[in-house]
């Protein structure tokens, strides 16, 4: 009922409300779904990656190429989640067959590596990177009008979201968190680890890839920053201020992250040093996020 | 410039970047093989030390002053952060500790930024080393030169504080088996304290030998920490060998990359890595993983 809700007043929100408050919140959608993206693997697999970002630059970079040629669903979302996924898959055989430290070490480097490419790459626009992409017209329907794109977002942003939700239900989520609890323990009573945790990091870099593309309809550009490690750090501040493991708190943390910014900046300069007390904060005292706040208990951390 | 010449400057300096990166990763390892903690933050420390050494040259007109009392006060800012931050975290388990340095790199950053500006700064060579000399029909500046020496009697001085006093086998001891050591009648506590405190005035230094070859700005912190890291996973988290090993190779896959390879230039160290990762995950020099 409170989502139907919510989902509701999201909905209407274009309504009641201004250009810039419209612009923050479908910010925080798009950002909502990469931070719940990273919790699948973060709260659920206890896989930290700092690399999250290669997947939402990839998608960004795929939906600004090809939303150039022909400006269609196919072009601006399936395959820019594809590459993701494949780009995922690559990068997972590598750094899943490790943890801990050189996990996170490894999904760092493998993301820099696309700052690199891209920030070289002439033919990606080097440092400038892409601008003026246009919007989708999905089945020739045009997204010029506001209503008409916000609508659009909603619905995918819903869509991912519920997909999450399932996969985090389904038994498939289940064994993630019993890795997450106890990887040897899994292993022994007969779960291919391993390929578990390989399926997971391909799933949360489709979402990561699709809220990329989702990401350049709604600016109309894209830049190497997009590959930058503290874009994968951002999303990671926003899965533990929310709540690590609880999936909406990676969409509380998104708002809070973009609301606390844009209310931070216009009265100081000093927002890096606010978001990083904060965030030191959090780590220190209230491990479990706003959520486990809420709940009034230390949230489910390792 | 005959083509051997040319090689041969290349050389040198992909040899003093090596260096700087080996004073740094050796912080990083050190503080992993320790406290089993990635300090994200080393790079931010290295940032600090520049400044501080910018500060203290400003001051007191000394770049030898600034190398010896600029690492001093970031050890004392790494040992402050160790008490502080890290250690109502050892009970949760490493991942926390490295979120928390993550916090550390914002925190620091702007800071920098408040108190220095924003700014790109040079820092003077000291006065001793600010000419060039020419070696083999090769023009290198000085003080280069005295980066590469001072890096590797650096190196050997680390070696023989490991390998050769009491200081050093507590401390491998502790990387070994930190719960034994303490067993053993050693404040384990302290050491960590150290070892920190250690780790971030060697990265203090590195900051303060970086200022005259690649000047001062703030987001040098977060810059220098990928090539750092990747060092570590090149020649072995926890190693001392792989840091020196890792260090020299990616100085050099960086400078040859950058003359010869301009436009994939910064993708060479990547490749360096990958391949090391994929023909040995742990590292030239790393304990194999589990």
């Amino acid at each position: 009922m409170a989502g139907a809700a919510l989902l509701a007043a999201v909905t209407a929100f274009p309504l009641f409300a201004g250009n810039y408050p419209v612009k923050l919140l479908q910010e925080i959608l798009i950002w909502g779904i990469f931070a719940m993206s990273l919790d699948l693997l973060m709260g659920y697999a206890g896989m930290v990656s700092f690399g999250h970002s290669a997947f939402f630059g990839v998608g960004g970079y795929v939906a600004a190429l090809l939303l150039a040629k022909s400006p269609g669903l196919f072009t601006g979302l399936v395959v820019p989640a594809a590459a993701s996924a494949l780009v995922a898959l690559v990068i997972g055989l590598f750094s899943t067959r490790v943890s801990g430290v050189y996990f996170i070490m490894l999904t760092l480097a493998f993301s820099q590596m696309f700052y690199a490419i891209t920030f070289q790459a002439s033919w990606l626009g080097a440092e400038d990177g892409i601008v003026g992409v246009p919007r989708p017209s999905p089945l020739g329907l045009d997204l010029g009008p506001p209503m008409r794109f916000h609508l659009y977002l909603v619905i995918l942003v819903a869509l991912a979201a519920l997909a999450l939700a399932r996969v985090v239900r389904s038994p498939f989520g289940h064994v993630l968190r019993g890795i997450h609890d106890n990887e040897g323990r899994m292993e022994a009573v007969g779960y291919a680890v391993a390929r578990y945790k390989l399926i997971a990091f391909v799933v949360a870099g489709t979402i990561a890839g699709l809220s990329g593309a989702l990401y350049v309809q709604l600016v109309g550009s894209i830049t190497p920053d997009a590959f930058l490690w503290t874009t994968s750090g951002e999303a990671l501040l926003m899965v533990i201020i929310g709540g690590t493991g609880t999936l909406g708190g990676a969409v509380l943390g998104a708002a809070a992250f973009i609301l606390l910014q844009s209310l931070v900046s216009s009265y100081t300069e000093r927002w890096m040093l606010i978001l990083g007390l904060t965030f030191i904060l959090f780590v220190l005292f209230a491990p479990g996020g706003i959520v486990g706040a809420l709940r009034g208990r230390v949230g489910l951390r390792a | 410039m005959s083509f051997p010449a040319e090689i041969f400057a290349q050389a040198l300096n992909g040899l003093s970047y090596g260096v700087l990166l080996f004073l740094l990763s050796v912080g990083l390892t050190l503080i992993f093989g320790m406290l089993d903690v990635v300090n994200l933050a080393h790079g931010s420390l290295y940032m600090l030390g520049a400044y501080a050494g910018l500060t203290i040259i400003a001051f007191a007109g000394s770049f030898w002053l600034a190398l010896l009392v600029a690492p001093l006060a970031v050890g004392l800012i790494g040992m402050l952060i160790e008490r502080s931050c890290l250690r109502p975290l050892y009970r949760r388990g490493a991942l926390d500790q490295v979120l928390l340095t993550f916090g550390l790199i914002y925190l620091f950053e702007d800071l920098v930024k408040w108190i220095w500006g924003g700014r790109i700064r040079s820092i003077p060579p000291p006065e001793l080393f600010s000419g060039s000399v020419t070696i083999w029909q090769a023009t290198v500046p000085s003080y280069r030169l005295f980066v590469i020496a001072f890096g590797l009697v650096m190196a050997v001085l680390l070696w023989l504080v490991i390998e050769r006093t009491r200081l050093g086998a507590i401390i491998r001891a502790g990387v070994f088996d930190a719960e034994m050591t303490a067993g053993m009648g050693i404040d384990i506590d302290r050491v960590f304290t150290m070892v920190f405190g250690f780790g971030a005035a060697l990265a203090g230094l590195s900051g303060v030998i970086a200022g005259p070859i690649q000047s001062a700005q703030p987001p040098m912190g977060a810059t220098i920490l990928v090539p750092a890291l990747i060092v570590v996973v090149v020649g072995g988290l926890g190693s001392l060998k792989g840091s020196l090993a890792g260090s020299l190779i990616i100085g050099q896959a960086e400078t040859f990359g950058k003359a010869w390879l301009p436009s994939a230039s910064m993708l060479m160290i990547y490749v360096v890595m990958a391949a090391v990762v994929v023909l040995r995950p742990q590292g030239l020099f790393g304990r194999p993983l589990r």
